[in-house]
Parts: C-alpha cells; structure tokens; sequence
C-alpha cells in the first residue's frame, strides 16, 4: 500500500504527465495545488461526495433487492418445476452473459431518462445470477433433509421453508455476493451514462471538468465500500453459517 | 396386522429401454410390536422396501398397506431414522426434536416438554442448545432416534441407523435400543447389513437375494434379553444365516468380477471367519 503511494506520488512529481492527468495523493505538487486526498476530504466536508454516495447506494439497495426477491423466486421455480427449468432455466444462462448496460438503451426508451431506467439495469444485473445460485442451492438440499422432514410431516410451503431454504443458504450467501458486485457494475456504468445524482454522475462530471483528483477520490469511496461490504456483510454472513452448520473451521 | 406388503414388484427405469428390476414379488406381514430385520447385501432392496412403507416411493405394482390403510404419501404414524441421522444442522438439538411436534400442532410448551421426554430416553438431556456438528456420531444418532420416538409412530423404521458409528457405541445403542423397544412396544423394521446386529436385536430376521431382490428365508430369533452375542441359540442362528448369505455374496461378486470369481473356495473366507457376520 505505503509502495504503491510512494511510487504514484514519485510518477505524478516527475512532470511526466500534466498534473490534471496524474494528480498528486498527498503532497500538492506546488503550493495550493490539488491532491487526492484534499478533493476527497472536501467533497465529505462539503458532502459532495457524501450526497452522491447517499444517491448511490439508494438505487443499489432497492435495485439489489428488486434482483434479490426476483432472484430467488425464479430460483425456486427452476428447481421446482421441470418445464421453467427447461425454458427460463435455459434462458437465464444466455441472459447472465449479456452486460446488463447493454440493456440500458432499451431501459431509457422504456422507462425514460432517470431512476427508473437505473434500476432496472441495477436489478436486471444482478438477477440472473442470483436466480443461478439459488436455483443450484435449492436443487442440491440433500435429499436426506427432504426425506427427514416429510416423514415427519412437514409438506408444501412448510418444507420450503423449514427446510428447502436454510438448507440452501451457503449457495444464496455466495449469490448474494457475486449479485452485489453485479449491481456495484452496473449502477456505474448506468450512472456515468446519465442519471442525475449519484457517484457515477460526479464520475462523469470529474471527466468533463478534467479533474482526475476528484475521479480518483470517487474511486477510493467506491474501494472502500466495497471493502465494508465484502468483510463486514457477506464474510461475516459466510462465517456465521459456517460456524453454526460446523462446515470448515 | 401392521404392515403388509402384497406382491410388491418395484423397476427402476434407467434410461428409454434399460430398467432395473429391484423388488420382486414381496410379501411381507409383519405385527404389531414386533421388532423385524431386513438382512441382505448392498443392493438387494432393503432401502427401497423401507421407503415404500414410509411412502417416500411407490410400488410399480402391488400394495403397501399399513394400519389397514394403502400407503400414499410420507405420514407421521411411520418415522424413519436414517442412516446419517438426517438432523437439520441449521436447528440445534430441541429445534430439531421439536420439528415433527411443532408440525402437530403441539404448543410450543407442550412440545418441548415432550422433547425433552425423549431426549432423556436416549441420555441426551443436557444437550438441548448443541447444533449436530458439536455431537458425535453416536449422539447424532440418539437424537434422531429421539426425534422419531417423541412423533409416537405406529411403526418405526430405521435405515441402517448404526452402520456408520464405531462398535462400542453400538454396542451401547444395541442395548438401548432393545430398552426402548421392550419400554414402548413399538413396531420397528429394522434395516441391517450385518449379521449379527439383526440377530440381536430383532425377532424375526428376513433374509433378502438380491438382484431382483426377494425374501429369501426367515429366521425366528428365539433368545432371551438383554440379549448375549455369545448366547448359542444365537451362534447357531449366525451360522445358519451366514450359509445362506454366502450363496448371495457369491452371486454378487460373480456380478461383479465375473464368472471365475468363486467365494467358497476363495482363501480369504478362512481369514475372515473370525469377524463373522460383520461388515458383509
């Protein structure tokens, strides 16, 4: 970390590139100058940053629920049903390879220039994968359990959810995470190509003002929430389960 | 009568032409509170005659009927104890007891009470908050037997619930087991590989053949309990019920390594006599 600083910090004093190009971390390259970290603790102090991060993580949480609920549904169907297998089961594998800005011209004409047209490719992103995993956790709940619970008298809506779904668990966890990092993709590219607000949009506005320090700050926002998330979230979600289940260590 | 199979026939389809023919023909009548053996090599069917009574599969032809009743579907009058024991890691040990209970409409008090009743049949009644990963494989066995016990079947069904577990404990779980039957009078059928498990614990031991599995023989175990491995009522049984396995054993691995292949001939059968009617 302190190697990779000091060699950015050594490039950008070089002069090789202009300044606005490779702005400087830490130390202004002359006095009253621009550094990363001076553009980064303004935009917090001015909120700037905050207000966009704010923006931001609203239209992922609902886009990720959205993908989250739909995920999970068509999940169950696909391992339910031989027939959705055959046909939605078949067809999410071929949309899981489309980018989900690729859907993003159809969302604008569908849905207008705005949120909306966001969300849907936030969701829409993070769906498929999700609808990938849970159907893998839910056909492979070890027939045991099944057999176990419907000898002792458990059917329907009560096996799916007693059973089929904790024992699914592990498989949405590890889904949940991939679709997280989907819908982290997705909200940029959206938000760059336009929606007003957001760490996208001030992405963007970085790129037209030639202001690399404010750009590069986005991108120190955006690695540590990703951090937060990765650690803190779904790591701990994973050890939980794991250690409760007495799966690994 | 408890349990009765007629002309039960069972084919598993493998693919468009090819099918295994699995059961064939089975009659079975087995009482009430009588404790029932199913003894047979790998593949002979013992499993899928379990699943039929606990209606977890279907006959291709024939009737399962139990308490006079055709079998359906999986109900709470028939419980079954699996091999690996089949608890829910996700629920600790009360959850798990409490499971089929809960499922009855029992209240949350009543059902734990009872839980509780049954955990301390099988000694397990400190380890109500464990989750299964903490307890051994004898205890995740306990507790499965608890589970099934507390749902009061008419007809308990165990699937080669100590086959997994080292000799001490089951010996201990042989003994135990033998209590609770002589303490609730339940049915049991009682699925086993090895010999001597089923002559210990059972009274009547079916032989099955296997490949299209059939019930071959059936041996009245006429012993008293606690029952004795020594006792020589049950040393004679073993040697009656080897001889006729090894027709079996023989066929099986003709099966499987050709036609030259010959048991009774074969040198390590003098070698393995000491550990007769084990690991078969």
């Amino acid at each position: 970390m302190i190697v990779i600083v000091t060699i950015w910090e050594i490039i950008s004093k070089t002069n090789l590139f202009p300044t606005f190009m490779f702005p400087p971390l830490l130390i202004p390259n002359e006095p009253g100058g621009t550094t990363v970290l001076g553009t980064f603790v303004d935009g917090l102090i001015t909120g700037q940053i905050l207000e966009a991060t704010g923006v931001t993580l609203g239209r992922l949480l609902i886009g990720f629920s959205i993908a989250v609920v739909l995920g999970l549904t068509f999940g169950f169907l696909i391992a339910r049903y031989k027939w959705v297998d055959d046909t939605l089961g078949f067809f999410v594998t071929a949309l899981q390879s489309i980018p989900s800005i690729v859907w993003f011209p159809l969302a604008i004409v569908w849905f207008g220039l705005g949120n909306l047209a966001i969300l849907f490719i936030v969701a829409i992103g993070a769906t498929w994968t999700m609808t990938v995993n849970s159907s893998t956790g839910f056909k492979n709940v070890p027939s045991i359990y099944l057999n176990a619970a419907r000898t002792l008298g458990s059917s329907g809506t009560h096996l799916a959810r007693t059973v089929i779904l904790p024992a699914s668990v592990p498989h949405i966890i590890s889904g949940l995470r991939v679709a997280w990092a989907f819908a982290w993709r997705a909200i940029m590219a959206g938000e760059l190509f336009g929606a007003a607000g957001g760490l996208g949009y001030l992405l963007d506005m970085g790129r037209s003002l030639q202001s690399m320090d404010l750009v590069l700050s986005i991108m120190i926002v955006i690695g540590i929430i990703g951090t937060i998330m990765d650690n803190q979230v779904f790591l701990r979600m994973e050890r939980n389960v794991s250690r409760k289940w007495g799966l690994g260590t | 009568m408890k349990v009765n199979l007629e002309q039960v026939n069972k084919t598993f389809s493998k693919g468009k032409d090819d099918s295994l023919h699995v059961l064939n023909d089975i009659d079975l009548k087995i009482e009430a509170g009588e404790f029932v053996s199913l003894l047979g090599p790998s593949g002979c069917g013992k499993t899928t005659i379990l699943n039929l009574i606990a209606g977890l599969d279907h006959p291709t032809s024939g009737e399962v009927i139990v308490n006079g009743e055709k079998v359906k579907k999986p109900g709470t009058d028939r419980v079954v104890v699996f091999q690996q024991g089949g608890l829910f890691p996700w629920m600790n040990v009360m959850d798990n007891v409490t499971y089929g209970l809960l499922l009855k409409k029992m209240s949350k008090k009543e059902a734990e009470e009872k839980a509780m009743e049954g955990l301390r049949m099988v000694h397990l009644g400190n380890f109500t908050q464990a989750f299964p990963h903490e307890l051994s494989g004898g205890m995740k066995q306990r507790v499965a037997i608890a589970r099934s016990l507390v749902m009061d079947p008419d007809v308990l069904l165990m699937d080669e619930p100590f086959a997994a577990l080292d000799e001490q404990t089951r010996i201990i779980l042989h003994q135990e087991l033998q209590e609770i039957w002589e303490q609730t009078g339940k049915t049991i059928v009682f699925i086993t590989h090895n010999i001597r498990e089923a002559l210990t614990l059972s009274e009547r031991v079916l032989l099955m053949s296997t490949r299209p599995g059939e019930i071959k023989r059936s041996f009245t175990v006429q012993a008293a309990r606690p029952r004795d491995p020594s006792d020589s009522v049950l040393v004679n049984l073993e040697k009656r019920v080897m001889g006729e396995l090894e027709e079996e054993m023989e066929k099986v691995l003709k099966e499987e390594f050709g036609d030259d292949y010959r048991f009774k001939t074969s040198a390590v059968r003098d070698r393995n006599r000491d550990h007769m009617g084990d690991h078969i």
